[in-house]
């Protein structure tokens, strides 16, 4: 009976369709990671300015997506501004958006605090030895602000991934609504299908997560003597 | 910073204030175009855009080779083929029960083709077409003691699942008699085989498909109360679009299309014992 379920996976293209799903998920995730991390660097660097003005208006920023849920922002780029406005964006587009400017906003934070961690004379001996702002940031803050940063930038690496998940609520084909779909199909002949779908599907981002959390504790370790 | 936070608010103001504006003159313009023709529109991106189901067989679905499949599907090639010449001309836009209405008022698709019904709620929101597909309450019940009139029920217990229609019209037309409530389909149909109850009462299309994978039951009344019509939906005010389906479907109706796209479509999963009459609406209210 349980070994009924499992040759659906390999019916017709079945497989092959969650891999494509499995490729959509890893697309908008990765190219949103890459932005994320830039803008995340940028916008991080800008916040450790004394302006008080600065400070506030990326802390607004910040406050919005870590407050509304990342589904509300998917829903309201999607169905409300289209509706309102005469500014139409795809689906994947809309996600690209939405997980940009939230990872973004978390990686500033992440940068935010790793430089500001950092004791306070290594600005001042920096300051001291007559180097320029950005020579200060390039060759002694940066290179230490990065270990601390890594660590937790990984963790929200994968929080990205994971938070894919949501994109079949607009209309995104990943791999869990690619399961979804051939579940329905075949739940009457094959009662355990479900099980060894999502088994798989869990198998695949247990592929892809599990590696980059081993790395991450690799390296804290390396970086913990 | 209080003068700051005045000064932040100001802007913020002023950016809504322009945004909605601009979105006034917008939606003017957009209203005009459609105005001058929706359909020359879908021409000239050569595409129509239906939304469908991806994973409700077999009204919509995706098959094993990643096609789309189903009544609705059929419908939508159809159509696709009497406006562009060519049934390969669907952009499929896969679509969630709770998505339909924002997928029109978004500007996503030109028609929904999802099992939708009609209800007064969502008529407010969108347009609906002449019905291709009618829903009423059934009753399904085992061969050896058959269940064929609403009398038949008095005395006995009757199996509903909460939050359907069916549940509803029997609590306000037939208080006497006495129901037996499940959360889910699937716990109401494992009751009935458990013979928890005398028979069980749901959407007729749902216990069809069920009946006929279960061969020792059967729908013996098929329909009960109010019908409820399933339709295409196009964005409200798409007049033009609306038209058009309109005479199509009727032209279709004449041809008797949905009773073929019914044999082809829907037969498997129902059964043969089903007639092709409770389900399928030629184009047209009757």
């Amino acid at each position: 009976m349980l070994n009924s379920g499992i040759s659906v996976l390999f019916e017709g293209v079945n497989l092959e369709r969650l891999l494509l799903g499995l490729l959509v998920t890893l697309r908008v995730a990765l190219i949103a990671v890459v932005i994320s991390i830039v803008m995340g660097i940028l916008i991080g660097i800008i916040r450790t300015s004394k302006s008080k003005l600065v400070q506030i208006l990326f802390k607004l920023y910040l406050e919005l997506f870590r407050i509304i849920p990342i589904l509300v922002w998917l829903f309201v780029i999607y169905y409300v501004i289209p509706a309102n406005f005469d500014l139409n964006l795809s689906a994947e587009v809309v996600a690209l958006i939405v997980f940009s400017l939230w990872g973004a906003a978390e990686m500033s934070d992440i940068v935010r605090g790793a430089i500001i961690s950092l004791p306070k004379h290594q600005t001042e001996s920096s300051k001291a030895l007559g180097l320029s702002v950005s020579q200060m940031y390039r060759y002694v803050l940066i290179p230490q602000a990065t270990k601390r940063c890594i660590p937790p930038m990984i963790n929200l690496i994968t929080r990205m991934i994971k938070t894919t998940a949501l994109l079949t609520m607009i209309g995104v084909v990943e791999v869990i609504k690619v399961g979804q779909q051939i579940i329905e199909v075949n739940n009457l002949e094959h009662p355990t299908i479900s099980f060894w779908i999502y088994g798989f599907v869990f198998f695949l981002y247990f592929v892809i997560c599990f590696p980059l959390s081993r790395f991450s504790r690799k390296l804290e370790r390396k970086w913990a003597t | 910073m209080k003068k700051f936070l005045v000064l932040l608010l100001a802007a913020l103001t002023a950016v809504i204030l322009a945004a909605c504006g601009g979105s006034d003159s917008e939606e003017k313009a957009e209203t005009s175009s459609e105005a001058t023709s929706a359909i020359d529109a879908i021409k000239e991106r050569g595409t129509l855009r239906v939304a469908v189901f991806s994973d409700k067989p077999p009204f919509g679905y995706v098959d094993a080779n990643g096609e789309n499949q189903g009544y609705d599907v059929v419908l939508a090639k159809r159509l696709a083929k009497d406006l562009l010449g060519d049934e390969s001309k669907v952009e499929y836009v896969l679509t969630e029960a709770q998505a339909r209405v924002d997928l029109l008022k978004s500007d996503k698709v030109d028609v929904v083709l999802a099992n939708f019904t009609v209800t007064p709620e969502r008529q407010e929101q969108v347009d609906f077409a002449n019905p291709y597909m009618k829903v009423a309450i059934g009753v399904v019940s085992p061969n050896s003691a058959s269940i064929e009139s609403v009398d038949q029920l008095k005395g006995k217990k009757l199996i509903v699942t909460k939050g359907t229609t069916a549940e509803t019209y029997f609590m306000k037309n037939h208080p006497e008699i006495e129901l037996v409530k499940y959360d889910q389909n699937t716990e109401s149909f494992e009751a009935l085989k458990d013979r928890r109850g005398d028979a069980m009462a749901q959407d007729n299309a749902l216990l069809f498909g069920w009946a006929n994978e279960n061969p020792d039951f059967s729908v013996a009344l098929s329909s009960l109360g109010d019908l409820d019509y399933i339709a295409p939906a196009v964005k409200k005010g798409n007049t033009e679009l609306l038209e058009w389906l309109n005479t199509e479907l009727e032209a279709l109706g004449q041809e008797q299309f949905f009773h073929k796209a019914y044999d082809e479509t829907l037969k498997p999963s129902f059964g043969e014992n089903i007639s092709a009459d409770d389900v399928v609406v030629e184009g047209k209210a009757e």
